[in-house]
């Protein structure tokens, strides 16, 4: 009697244990995002930012901000994240589902499969900022690339990589493909190992080639990994700034092409504008929510799907057994 | 017990977890050092090494410099704190305006007690109470006498008070390499040369010269951006809300645009790599317009970057400089006292010292080519200063004397270093080719409101 008292008191103070154990982050979370995320939203409704040595309000403006925002380039930019993303991710996704198929299938024995993942994961190790200085360096107009190019006789004269649109959009890109594919290659080779090798070993006795095993087989198995691939890859790609502010020294040149939302973000914090800072912060808040919500339910079976696919299943046995 | 080790424990380390987050959210909580004695630390904020190498290498009270530049020890045991941060795109302005908003809440070793401005953005700086009236600090306004006007001219507030002081006057000047001129021009002298630069039609002739010849008459786009600047009619910004482009600007971005289609430039920006090198012994490029400072500060580093000081192995030497089409000048870099220092006495000495002493002024000017400022010691070297060996021997000060007594920057406003960068940013664009001219002025409008939100209509000349 006297233990089971006990032991009811224990269950108790476990609860308790648990609360005071999430507890710390949920303080941190509190005062170091919460706050700021609905200051955030609150200061978008008014104009606030520092003109010289004076703070300038901040004055209840409703929603001027925003409207200034729509009529500004809002939209160009926009543009340009998603350019410069997909530009990066279509290339990232491709070699990274080869690499990963390559890699984990048994019959080619890849030999120092460890070293290779090793490399391709290195670029991710380099500081973003310090990969873009290093591109910078590169391609510069009359850079080592350049003089190279020049040497051996594919180019004339130096191509100005960063003055002209293509150029410096395909330096992000490439960056950015080259920082994640690594990353990307890893996860996706989890993913397929993490698939029940019965079902190779039962394609290939009936006779499946490659290509059949990676389409119908390691693709629709992976679907989960690729959702969450291209879920956090899209966050990340609407949050691009390091990378093309450092290339164009923070300018988003040529005619502002590389400017990405985060950096025009920036440049409103940067002279202290709150209001219309915060007003991007929200729409970006927004369109990132709405991207999430519309690839998670394309890319993810509902549960009337998944029912469905139960009676398939279903029907096929009785099929099967009839 | 051990159960209640345990709890003691998690609560421990969830401390230990919460003071990790929120220390690193607090970090920047501000100098605490010893603070035993009043003003035994010196906080200077600048933008680059310039006055501190002139400071280090000049203010006779200076014991002793640490090697990473961050300190230098008086002799009576002040610590100079530099604290440098660099200019671009306003973020010297901004950093200097978060610390001066702070001012009155710091410690006061933590305060800042001097800080540097250039002429682009000095009124905003002068024209508050963050700056103290030079009359307040003992004896500086006596002593600044013989200074060229409008070094006091663009650090006066509305009332007429100065409240800076400059070491330098800056004479605009166009440096050009003595090699190419005799191999274009025939003839390296700086009157043939400037006869050749008298006038912007000249200036055109003479690229055209240079680039049959295989040369390039300069080196970028925003070379001769001063020169049309500083002859602005009016101020950028007057009224704090409208920006009126000067007619003058339009002309540098047609004349560039039109030099860089026929190929006479080689397409570089200001303080680029690019634009360094073009300054190398190597390269095919015959003039910069440059000014006083540059001589010491920029062209001889980028023009012999060993340290040689051997014209076999760089440019040393191979340079001169003339007055070129227009008279001009570019900014300078100008002392003030921070208000709240409590080093009032010691920045008076400095002050003094550095811009007005007519020995370290006459050494500065012999040992650097920076153009002093005062009147007597510039008229003295002009009669007798035996040349300068960098520019082969040549006595600019003979030359620009008089066009400094001329000098003015009644145009500069406290918008000027933005609207002067989007503008070269901007309208670079137009030059590669990328965006035609209205596209240009539409991206420099977008960049003007995102710096400056105060600024309600840009104003194009007709």
């Amino acid at each position: 009697m006297n233990k089971r008292k006990k032991a009811a008191e224990k269950e108790i103070s476990y609860a308790k244990w648990g609360y005071i154990f999430i507890a710390p982050f949920f303080i941190a979370f509190l005062v170091f995002q919460l706050i700021p995320l609905v200051q955030t939203v609150y200061y978008s409704f008014f104009e606030y930012y520092r003109s010289g040595l004076t703070v300038i309000g901040p004055n209840p403006v409703g929603f001027d901000n925003y409207k200034a925002l729509f009529e500004s380039d809002f939209l160009k930019y926009t543009g340009n994240t998603i350019i410069l993303w997909i530009a990066g991710f279509i290339p990232q996704i491709i070699i990274s589902l080869l690499l990963a198929a390559w890699f984990t299938d048994v019959r080619l024995r890849i030999k120092g499969k460890q070293f290779f993942k090793v490399v391709i994961y290195m670029p991710n190790l380099i500081m973003a900022s310090a990969f873009a200085m290093l591109f910078f360096a590169l391609f510069s107009d009359n850079g080592p690339v350049n003089a190279a190019l020049i040497s051996a006789g594919i180019l004339k004269t130096p191509f100005r990589f960063l003055s002209s649109v293509s150029g410096t959009r395909g330096l992000v890109a490439l960056m950015n493909f080259l920082m994640w594919f690594g990353n990307t290659t890893i996860l996706l080779m989890a993913a397929v190992m993490g698939i029940n090798p019965a079902l190779f070993e039962a394609a290939e006795l009936d006779g499946c080639s490659p290509r059949q095993t990676f389409f119908r087989i390691t693709l629709p198995m992976i679907r989960p990994i690729l959702v969450y691939v291209l879920i956090t890859s899209m966050i990340g790609g609407l949050q691009m700034f390091d990378v093309p502010q450092i290339l164009t020294n923070g300018k988003g040149s040529p005619d502002r092409t590389a400017t990405t939302l985060i950096m025009f973000l920036n440049n409103h914090l940067y002279s202290k504008n709150y209001g219309m800072a915060g007003a991007i912060s929200v729409i970006l808040f927004i369109i990132c929510a709405i991207l999430c919500l519309l690839v998670y339910f394309n890319l993810n079976p509902t549960e009337s799907d998944r029912k469905t696919g139960k009676k398939g299943r279903a029907a096929r046995k009785e099929a099967v057994n009839g | 017990m051990n159960k209640k080790f345990k709890a003691f424990l998690s609560i421990v380390l969830a401390g230990v977890m919460i003071f990790g987050v929120t220390a690193c959210g607090g970090g920047n909580g501000g100098g605490e050092e010893a603070t035993t004695e009043e003003g035994k630390v010196l906080n200077i904020w600048c933008w680059n090494d310039e006055f501190q190498t002139r400071f280090n290498d000049y203010y006779p009270e200076v014991a002793e410099a640490a090697e990473d530049g961050s300190t230098t020890t008086l002799k009576d045991g002040t610590v100079v704190n530099w604290v440098i941060e660099p200019n671009e795109n306003n973020n010297y302005q901004n950093k200097l305006d978060e610390a001066l908003l702070n001012q009155e809440n710091a410690e006061a070793d933590s305060k800042i007690d001097m800080f540097l401005v250039e002429a682009d953005y000095a009124r905003k700086y002068t024209n508050s109470d963050a700056t103290m009236k030079v009359a307040d600090l003992n004896g500086v306004l006596d002593a600044t006498a013989d200074q060229y006007d409008y070094t006091k001219e663009v650090v006066s507030d509305a009332d007429g008070n100065v409240k800076g002081v400059s070491w330098q006057a800056c004479p605009g000047l166009i440096a050009y390499r003595r090699s190419i001129a005799k191999a274009v021009l025939g003839s390296d002298d700086p009157e043939t040369v400037q006869a050749a630069l008298a006038d912007w039609d000249k200036f055109a002739e003479t690229a055209q010269k240079m680039s049959d010849a295989g040369y390039k008459m300069l080196s970028g786009y925003d070379d001769t951006f001063r020169p049309f600047y500083n002859n602005d009619a009016a101020p950028f910004v007057e009224d704090g809300k409208t920006l009126n482009i000067d007619k003058n600007i339009m002309d540098w971005v047609a004349m560039t645009k039109d030099y860089t289609d026929k190929g006479f430039n080689n397409k570089t920006s200001l303080w680029q790599p690019d634009w360094a090198a073009d300054q190398g012994k190597d390269a095919k490029v015959f003039c910069i317009p440059a000014c006083t400072w540059e001589i010491d500060f920029t062209l001889t580093g980028n023009a012999d970057p060993d340290g040689t000081k051997d014209p076999e192995k760089s440019a040393w030497g191979d340079y001169a400089v003339c007055v070129g089409p227009v008279s001009w000048c570019w900014g300078g870099t100008w002392i003030t006292a921070a208000t709240g220092t409590d080093n009032a006495a010691l920045i008076s000495d400095i002050m003094i010292k550095m811009t007005t002493d007519a020995d370290i002024l006459n050494k500065i000017a012999t040992e650097k080519g920076d153009f002093v400022n005062s009147k007597s010691v510039i008229a003295d070297l002009a009669a007798n200063y035996e040349g300068n060996d960098f520019l082969g021997g040549q006595n600019h000060y003979a030359l620009l004397s008089d066009s400094a007594a001329g000098l003015s920057l009644k145009i500069a406003s406290a918008y000027d270093q933005g609207v002067i960068e989007k503008m070269q940013n901007s309208m670079k664009d137009y030059f590669d080719g990328n965006v035609d001219l209205e596209g240009a002025k539409a991206n420099f409008e977008t960049a003007i409101k995102e710096i400056y939100p105060e600024i309600e209509t840009v104003n194009w000349p007709e």
